[in-house]
């Protein structure tokens, strides 16, 4: 039976791990490599990366970033942040990254979506969604959330899909960094509309937040980093008890 | 021992390099002909789509070495579709080591399949040390439906080939180089046919 899917999510800037992470076990907390390796060890089902560097100087470490963590673990993972062009994503391919996530530049550029899907195939182009709720509408925020669109999150989501995304990402603006749960009603309301998985993102604070997104919200996988960087929740801990709610859990 | 990963432009080949890297091998990546031949174990990865994975194999005049290679062959997910006669995906013809025609999961489940699932029914050598129900990561939308030459089996919507085997080709759709340690496992099995 698949199993549903538990994300860590890892910030990287210039090369690094940011926001912090708070492992007394680990050498060098900054290290993306070493957490990586932790968290696979550890019973993760897929790791994020989240390139969040500003400039093209900081950018260039990215793709040596991947070959490093491609050579040390052995789980599959994305990298995702300011990817806008297929030659981007080539090189992040040929790097060892098994998905890549676009988000803001497959707004501004849909057709990028079809070109990666047909160059490289849907199953490693994942779609990320930010967006938040106006005037009763969920709508597509861009810039990490900063640029309100015009654009309705499940009709973009259809879109997304018709042009060969092979997943979608989906971060609730409201929801991310409140650690009050899930955006569930939408993420229900999301895989009512896409036939493609969908991943939860933002909101998690405790083990019920993701019985709640899988349960109530239908979510394929669920992200999150704080509640792991800080060790609030172990991942072990989380997918037994999930497993043992009923949720299907590689453990 | 001298393992070669087919390489024609298609697929995740760095991480199945760094996966037998781990288990101590040093796989040359190739798409020559006679380094292929001479290889002990040959490895056929894939991603992306059927129809221009072929074309490559065409340009290149693979799709006439592979199926004469006469060492142990591991198609790896896409690897293994494209061993089979055919697929739905763009109406492809395939290599045909393999008889059976490769087809696209049904509408009621979420297409591709994404993640880490369980296998069983388990036969032949490259599953020795694995135990049933074990899991391994797949990423697909086409697959190989049971058949005679199954040696794994696993459902998502439908109960389908997860591992093939026939003679000295072996196929398996989910990713034993992402598969933590019961890949390796197949991996490391695989090496020592």
């Amino acid at each position: 039976m698949l199993t549903k899917r538990i994300i860590p999510c890892l910030d990287i800037k210039n090369g690094r791990t940011v926001k912090g992470v708070n492992f007394i076990n680990l050498r060098d907390a900054g290290d993306p490599v070493e957490l990586a390796t932790l968290y696979s060890e550890n019973g993760a089902d897929e790791l994020v990366f989240l390139d969040i560097s500003a400039t093209e100087e900081e950018r260039k470490t990215l793709a040596k970033l991947v070959l490093r963590i491609a050579e040390a673990i052995n789980i599959p993972f994305t990298v995702g942040g300011g990817i806008a062009s297929v030659e981007d994503v080539r090189l992040l391919l040929r790097n060892g990254a098994d998905k890549i996530a676009v988000n803001s530049s497959a707004v501004k550029n849909p057709k990028l979506i079809s070109e990666l899907a047909e160059a490289y195939g849907s199953q490693c182009i994942t779609v990320a969604i930010d967006a938040k709720r106006v005037d009763g509408g969920w709508k597509v925020h861009l810039v990490g959330g900063k640029v309100a669109t015009d654009l309705d999150l499940f009709e973009w989501a259809k879109k997304v899909e018709a042009l060969g995304a092979g997943e979608i990402l989906f971060t609730s603006m409201e929801h991310d960094g409140t650690k009050n749960g899930f955006a569930n009603e939408a993420l229900a309301e999301l895989s009512k509309v896409v036939n493609i998985p969908v991943i939860a993102s933002g909101g998690a604070g405790t083990i019920q937040h993701f019985r709640d997104a899988f349960q109530l919200g239908k979510a394929d996988a669920a992200l999150a980093a704080s509640v792991f960087h800080f060790k609030e929740i172990e991942i072990k801990t989380l997918k037994e008890e999930l497993r043992d709610a009923g949720i299907p859990m590689r453990l | 021992m001298n393992v070669v990963i087919i390489d024609y432009g298609a697929g995740n080949i760095q991480s199945l390099q760094f996966a037998l890297k781990r288990l101590g091998v040093e796989a040359v990546l190739s798409g020559n002909a006679n380094v292929i031949r001479a290889a002990d174990k040959v490895l056929f990865p894939g991603v992306g789509a059927a129809g221009s994975a072929m074309d490559k194999l065409r340009v290149t005049g693979l799709d006439k070495v592979i199926p004469s290679l006469t060492q142990p062959v591991l198609g790896i997910c896409l690897g293994m579709q494209l061993l089979c006669a055919a697929s739905e995906e763009g109406n492809t013809q395939g290599l045909g080591v393999f008889s059976e025609k490769v087809v696209r999961f049904p509408p009621t489940v979420k297409v591709p399949q994404v993640g880490w699932n369980t296998i069983h029914s388990l036969k032949g050598p490259l599953f020795e040390s694995i135990a049933e129900n074990e899991f391994m990561y797949l990423v697909h939308s086409y697959y190989v439906p049971p058949c005679k030459a199954a040696v794994a089996l696993t459902e998502y919507g439908v109960t389908y080939a997860a591992a093939i085997e026939k003679n000295n080709f072996y196929g398996v759709q989910f990713h034993p180089e992402k598969s933590a340690q019961t890949g390796a496992q197949l991996l490391d099995n695989f090496l020592k046919l």
